[in-house]
């Protein structure tokens, strides 16, 4: 026989062995797997964030399919328009949510609460955290170091070198939290996007008496309660010398911002005021926030 | 052949330039500041309010936990406030502020005399009970309680004391001058410690670049003839505890463990002045050693001060601050820790205050590491710094316990020695940060 016969039968005899192996391990060693899973994934963003608490977007999918409920499952930058899609595969109803996005509470730019020392170390705020107060002295305040930056996935932050401060590009967070979780001082939220993207915060997170805070920094809040009192709607309350507007509650009024003595309430895309009585602060404040 | 540790080791220049400026008392300001959270643990609680006079060494804050010690007045006066002062971080805690009267009034009972005395009464839990009321730290930096550390586990037994007079970190003189100058009181300490423990035989280890030292505590070896004085080569991280056990007694304490699962007690030669005063005195811990230092201070000093009182007080009495100061570290340059202002207050922990020029202390640009392996030859505990700050870098913090980062004592040995000037200590301080708080998370 011609020895290329030999080869091709002999191959040929291989391959159905092999073939009849692979056959009989799978009918064997089947797993049963819900093709809702793999529906679920491919319907995810697929960024991995871990902003919904599980490890990637499979292990939310296969968490979803195993609660057979959305009930605290929701996959931030997906949206709710992914929610709806992924509800309708379960037959189940997905809660609205209000689109969200990450707000820094923190206003120590250069200017108002200029630096003392000269930071040496490793350019990591956790690092930088449990070795000193920071740069300006403010022990609530931003350490400038970008720990916020480097977690983000979505490239939804820079740090600004002019401020100091972090910066979030609107467009592009989809509030998974990560950078929340990612800044020791915990000076990052996740606040209501607001209508048109209108928001009122308080940037700042310093919870001294009024004296000392005001020692380092020009725009920290001092807790003098002036803004809880011009509130209508019950949305500001103080804790330690410190307030904080509850986006539930607060209806983007402005009342309390031209109120506040140390302009530590910071308004975002509102169109400026006319009145003159509005000082040139808060608009500083607001062109930070729109680049 | 002088003893030492045998792993690692860095030989940093000495400079101590205040080694022959005997200790000075330093005068006291108008305002001291006394923190409540001076010692390792839980801070003290107050048992003044504003407006109180207080004498000195009257008992002003209580450590109520188990891990605590009490805190006693400095100095006579009334209390201002008990307000959030500014420590060396920059962070705040709470502190009693004491105007400080001119006319000095002591706590009932508190002998107050330079008389030595020998004779040593209490019994070993009286001693540590007095210990305990004094408010007594561990001196050499880590301000640890010192009744914690004397009070040995159930199941234990010390075998030895050892006493830290190594003094390895360059500059500080605090404990070489109070070796020279109150060695017998020393002595006396050492023995006290050695009763309440019941230990039968105490080693002094002592640095050979301070022979006077060495010479005058070997001569009084023959009054107290069960303690030892070891002449140690110059070698740094030689005060830290384990590599002083291995140095003077040859035993590796185990990964994690205490000295005293290999039958050892170390205490610091100013802790035993400390518990000579407390127990043959009845003096609290109200004042210790300070070494005020520096390359360009005019008057580089020792000064015996009160706890409390701000630093830039102590510079002053030094000589001013120099004009091309860029760096204020408390303690040591090699673990010590760079300050926020000048406006400070004295804690019990901090053995010297060094003022560096520009120069000595501008960080260089790190390289990239070439993996030249200098890092892991100079770690005392036999860790690999390099790839230790290559698994923080990635996160990995697990992997980074598997490789015994916690067994790092932040010596600052491999980056000492970096030719990349990399930020190594940096790095595994954060590490070392992430790694304990996933350990404590395991255990809730």
């Amino acid at each position: 026989m011609e020895p290329i016969i030999i080869a091709f039968l002999v191959l040929s005899l291989i391959a159905a062995i092999f073939a009849a192996i692979i056959y009989f391990v799978d009918k064997q060693f089947h797993v049963d797997e819900d093709p809702r899973i793999d529906l679920i994934a491919d319907k995810l963003p697929g960024a991995n964030c871990g902003g919904c608490g599980y490890a990637g977007c499979r292990n939310f999918a296969e968490a979803i399919v195993k609660n057979n409920s959305l009930d605290n499952l929701f996959c931030a930058p997906g949206g709710n328009k992914t929610m709806a899609e992924i509800a309708q595969l379960m037959n189940l109803e997905a809660e609205e949510k209000k689109p969200q996005v990450a707000v820094i509470r923190c206003n120590g730019t250069n200017e108002n609460c200029p630096p003392k020392h000269d930071y040496e170390g490793i350019e990591s705020c956790g690092f930088a955290n449990f070795l000193f107060a920071g740069d300006g002295g403010c022990a609530y305040g931003c350490l400038g170091l970008g720990d916020c930056v480097a977690t983000c996935k979505f490239d939804a932050m820079y740090m600004d070198p002019i401020t100091g401060l972090p910066v979030v590009i609107e467009d592009n967070c989809t509030a998974c939290g990560n950078c929340v979780k990612a800044c020791p001082r915990n000076i990052i939220e996740i606040r209501n996007k607001g209508p048109k993207n209108r928001r009122i915060y308080v940037a700042c997170m310093n919870k001294e008496k009024g004296v000392y805070a005001k020692v380092n920094c020009s725009v920290a809040c001092i807790g003098c309660n002036a803004c809880v009192k011009e509130c209508k709607f019950d949305a500001i309350k103080i804790e330690s010398f410190l307030a904080y507007i509850d986006y539930q509650k607060c209806t983007l009024c402005r009342k309390c911002v031209p109120v506040c003595p140390t302009n530590c309430i910071v308004e975002v895309n509102f169109p400026i005021k006319k009145k003159a009585n509005i000082d040139l602060a808060n608009d500083s404040n607001q062109n930070i926030e729109n680049n | 052949m002088l003893k030492t540790f045998p792993r690692g080791g860095v030989h940093p220049d000495d400079c101590k330039i205040s080694a022959n400026s005997p200790i000075k008392v330093a005068p006291l300001p108008n305002k001291v500041y006394v923190m409540l959270n001076q010692s390792a643990g839980a801070p003290a609680i107050t048992l003044v309010k504003k407006g109180d006079h207080v004498k000195t060494g009257q008992l002003i804050a209580k450590g109520e936990a188990f891990i605590s010690a009490n805190i006693h007045s400095p100095v006579t006066g009334i209390v201002d406030k008990i307000d959030q002062i500014t420590d060396a971080t920059g962070y705040k805690h709470q502190s009693i502020v004491i105007n400080v009267e001119s006319q000095e009034i002591w706590e009932d009972g508190i002998d107050t005399t330079n008389d030595l005395l020998t004779d040593i009464k209490a019994t070993p839990q009286e001693i540590i009970e007095k210990i305990k009321n004094a408010g007594i730290v561990g001196l050499g930096g880590a301000a640890f309680p010192t009744h914690v550390k004397l009070t040995i586990p159930q199941g234990k037994v010390a075998e030895y004391l050892l006493i830290n007079g190594a003094e390895c970190e360059p500059y500080l003189t605090c404990d070489h001058r109070l070796m020279l100058e109150k060695s017998e009181e020393i002595m006396v300490g050492i023995t006290i410690i050695m009763k309440a423990l019941s230990v039968k035989k105490a080693f002094i280890g002592i640095e050979n670049n301070k022979p006077d030292a060495i010479k005058q505590l070997t001569s009084l070896t023959q009054k107290y003839s069960n303690i030892e004085v070891v002449p140690l080569k110059k070698k740094y991280p030689q005060g830290a505890e384990k590599q002083l056990i291995k140095a003077i007694t040859g035993r590796e304490v185990p990964s994690g463990k205490l000295p005293i699962e290999v039958g050892c007690v170390v205490q610091n030669v100013a802790t035993a002045k400390a518990i000579y005063d407390a127990v043959q005195k009845n003096k609290p811990l109200i004042e210790r050693v300070v070494t005020i230092t520096g390359p360009n201070l005019s008057n580089p000093s020792n000064f015996l001060t009160r706890i409390g009182v701000p630093i830039n007080h102590l510079i002053e009495l030094a000589g001013g601050l120099p004009e091309d100061t860029a760096k204020l570290i408390s303690g040591g340059p090699m673990m010590g820790k760079a300050l926020s202002n000048t406006n400070i207050p004295l804690t019990k922990g901090m053995g010297g205050i060094l003022l560096l020029p520009e120069k000595l202390s501008k960080r260089l640009d790190p390289y990239p590491c070439i993996r030249c392996g200098r890092c892991a030859h100079a770690c005392p505990m036999g860790l690999e710094p390099f790839y230790l700050e290559k698994l923080i870098i990635k996160e990995r913090w697990e992997e980074a316990e598997k490789h015994w980062i916690m067994d790092c004592m932040e010596c600052g040995s491999c980056q000492y020695t970096c030719p990349a000037k990399r930020p190594l200590l940096d790095y595994i301080r954060l590490g070392k940060n992430k790694v304990s708080a996933i350990i404590r998370s395991r255990k809730n």
